[in-house]
């Protein structure tokens, strides 16, 4: 930490397209945030000199300066100090370095964060930025490996997004620094050192809660997010040779959660399945069920939950890809579904 | 202001929290206008009316569920903190904090907290704010004895003191950690001497004395302003009320009680102006004045409606 420091000016986002990375367009990102505006603050474990454990804020301390710095390893301390420097009116993203780490200090994003806003009347709000990853990878532990997303979900007050693609790491990123809410993104590591794409890094920044179409298709609505999103996308496409259009809708956002774009397309094909890497029970999948049941869609066929199964996540890679959604299994359980 | 003056200023100060305390007490106790769970801070009013004076208007204040006094001393108006007690929509938060939660940031007062402990990681971040935003902020955060011995607290303490931010940590030591004593709960019952494990300044204070309380916080945000970093100050004190209204206090050891109530400090500076020769009537002036300015506070905090059940749903997200 630096003695003294003094705020920089806002710079323009600079309109530009370049070829990136899902962690490069991450970086990016931050390097467009740091510059475009001036209260934000880019600290946790690891991030400042050495510029992350993969590598994600790399380069950002040389430019930015003391507004980006490593911290102790102290999650409550990360955590509970950017709810304090927001309430001050800073724009402090945060890294918690594995989303399972999030766990020692949840009081933090639930108790505080989230509640801030709401018992001041909107007089004192935490707009913080959480980075956190999620996801399994070769080697990883069970406590390197969880799909947590529902559990900071239930939370009231508490924004999340798990976006897939390069372009979304992006522009999530900018509308959540740009958000008044507390809004948590979850990466994956799975996919910071994917192939390149193109990622245009000048675009105003979105409201949140958008969603993508990635296929559309008349015989079965497949509602998908995170880097499991992706075997969904290659089981519906396998499922086309076979003669099932399955409709697959992403889901950028899942707090704010674009029901209007799930409703629809539920309603259309009348059948539906949500994929999801994290463990069936309790998970989000059931929500978005409940809600398309709610809205008294009526289905052809009974909803189907695809997730892990409920075990914890195993090291080795053979055990850890038994349990993990894959497309060949996705396919298999919705081609089931559609000639029920 | 001299001396006498000051001291009795002082005396006015902890007859205001005493009569803001036995009030909302009354109300909790002898109707339906305040429910739920309540923790008084009565015996324990030298330690924010010393502090508060100390702060400036761009100093963040963060305190406990037994804040009502710190809130009061901070600048919250009575009628505010009575009226959000009792669910009023005039209350400081409109009836979304109640006793345990006020949250007042046009006063400096950035909020009460149920949580024990979680201020200080809040706080901390308040001072790291002030290293980049240019106001000059020292934040001061208060807890109990047993908050110390939470793990928020821990890398609050640390991170504060590895990037030497302004902060000055306020624990109220009463000596009970809610129900249970925090000499049996720790192997070092001088709290203080934690500063010097994280590298940073401490010191125990008589939290009975405002005077005393008063020139320690000076010192500690004098540290900070000047980047010399945080401080950790203990206030030693006692609680002549339960943990919460309701608390029948079977834990209390005996004699505990006499000897704190010979101790506490509005008693105490009483006899100690009284011994000085202090005329008698400026004395209950000072007890008067106070015990006026609550029972108007009351009066029109419960002249207010309740808060409105439409609203209830709203300011969840921006």
């Amino acid at each position: 930490m630096p003695e003294t420091t003094q705020r920089p000016a806002a710079e323009a986002p600079v309109a530009e397209t370049r070829k990136l990375k899902y962690g490069e367009a991450v970086n990016a990102a931050l390097a467009r945030l740091l510059a475009e505006v001036p209260d934000s603050l880019l600290y946790g474990e690891d991030v400042g000199k050495p510029g992350g454990v993969f590598g994600v804020t790399r380069g950002l301390r040389r430019r930015f300066g003391d507004r980006v710095f490593d911290t102790p390893i102290s999650e409550a301390a990360i955590l509970g100090s950017a709810v304090g420097a927001a309430l001050m009116g800073a724009r402090p993203i945060v890294e918690i370095m594995w989303a399972d780490f999030s766990l020692v200090a949840l009081d933090q994003l639930v108790n505080q964060a989230a509640n801030a806003r709401y018992v001041s009347r909107g007089a004192a709000p935490a707009p913080i930025v959480v980075r956190t990853q999620q996801g399994n990878a070769p080697g990883a532990c069970a406590q390197h490996s969880q799909s947590l997303e529902a559990l900071l979900l239930h939370v009231p007050g508490l924004r999340l997004a798990m976006p897939r693609t390069a372009q979304d790491a992006h522009d999530v990123l900018v509308a959540a620094v740009h958000a008044d809410d507390p809004v948590i993104v979850v990466e994956n590591r799975s996919l910071y050192f994917g192939d390149k794409a193109e990622v245009d890094l000048g675009g105003a920044p979105r409201p949140m809660g958008w969603s993508h179409l990635r296929r559309a298709g008349r015989d079965v609505t497949v509602v998908s997010w995170g880097a499991v999103a992706g075997q969904a996308l290659a089981a519906a496409e396998s499922l086309a040779a076979r003669g099932v259009e399955a409709e697959v809708l992403e889901l950028t956002w899942l707090n704010p959660v674009d029901m209007d774009a799930v409703l629809a397309s539920a309603a259309r094909t009348r059948r539906l399945a949500v994929v999801h890497e994290a463990n069936v029970t309790g998970g989000f999948g059931a929500e978005i069920v409940a809600r398309v049941a709610e809205a008294g869609i009526g289905l052809d066929a009974a909803p189907v939950r695809i997730g892990a199964p409920d075990v914890r996540i195993p090291a080795a890679p053979g055990l850890a890809a038994a349990v993990l959604p894959a497309a060949g299994p996705i396919a298999a359980r919705i081609a089931a579904m559609t000639t029920a | 202001m001299d001396d006498t003056e000051r001291r009795l200023a002082d005396l006015h100060a902890m007859w205001r929290i005493r009569a803001l305390e036995e009030k909302i007490r009354e109300l909790r106790i002898g109707g339906e206008e305040i429910v739920g769970s309540v923790h008084l801070c009565i015996g324990q009013e030298a330690g924010p009316v010393g502090a508060c004076t100390e702060l400036g208007p761009d100093d963040a204040l963060f305190a406990t569920y037994r804040g009502h006094g710190w809130a009061l001393a901070r600048g919250v108006p009575a009628e505010g903190i009575i009226a959000e007690c009792a669910g009023r929509a005039t209350g400081v938060n409109g009836g979304r904090g109640g006793s345990a939660y006020f949250t007042a940031p046009e006063h400096g007062f950035h909020g009460e907290n149920s949580i024990v402990g979680a201020g200080l990681p809040i706080a901390v971040g308040a001072a790291l704010a002030g290293r980049f935003d240019g106001a000059g902020r020292v934040a001061m955060t208060v807890c109990g004895d047993g908050a110390l011995n939470q793990g928020a607290s821990h890398e609050a303490l640390n991170m504060a003191a590895a990037f030497r931010l302004p902060v000055v940590f306020v624990c109220e030591n009463n000596y009970w950690s809610e129900l249970t004593p925090i000499d049996e709960m720790v192997g070092e019952p001088e709290l203080w001497r934690r500063a010097a494990g994280y590298g940073m300044a401490g010191a125990r204070v008589d939290g009975n004395d405002p005077d005393a309380v008063r020139a320690a916080v000076r010192e500690a945000v004098e540290r900070g302003r000047s980047g010399g970093g945080p401080t950790l100050l203990e206030l030693m004190t006692q609680r002549l009320v339960g943990h919460y209204i309701g608390d029948v206090e079977q834990y209390r050891r005996p004699g505990e009680l006499d000897r704190a109530r010979e101790a506490e400090p509005i008693a105490r500076l009483t006899g100690e102006l009284e011994a000085a020769g202090v005329p008698a009537a400026a004395v209950e002036d000072a007890r008067s004045r106070a015990r006026a300015e609550i029972e108007r506070a009351a009066a029109a905090a419960l002249a207010a409606p309740l808060a409105d059940p439409e609203t209830a749903k709203d300011h969840v997200y921006a």
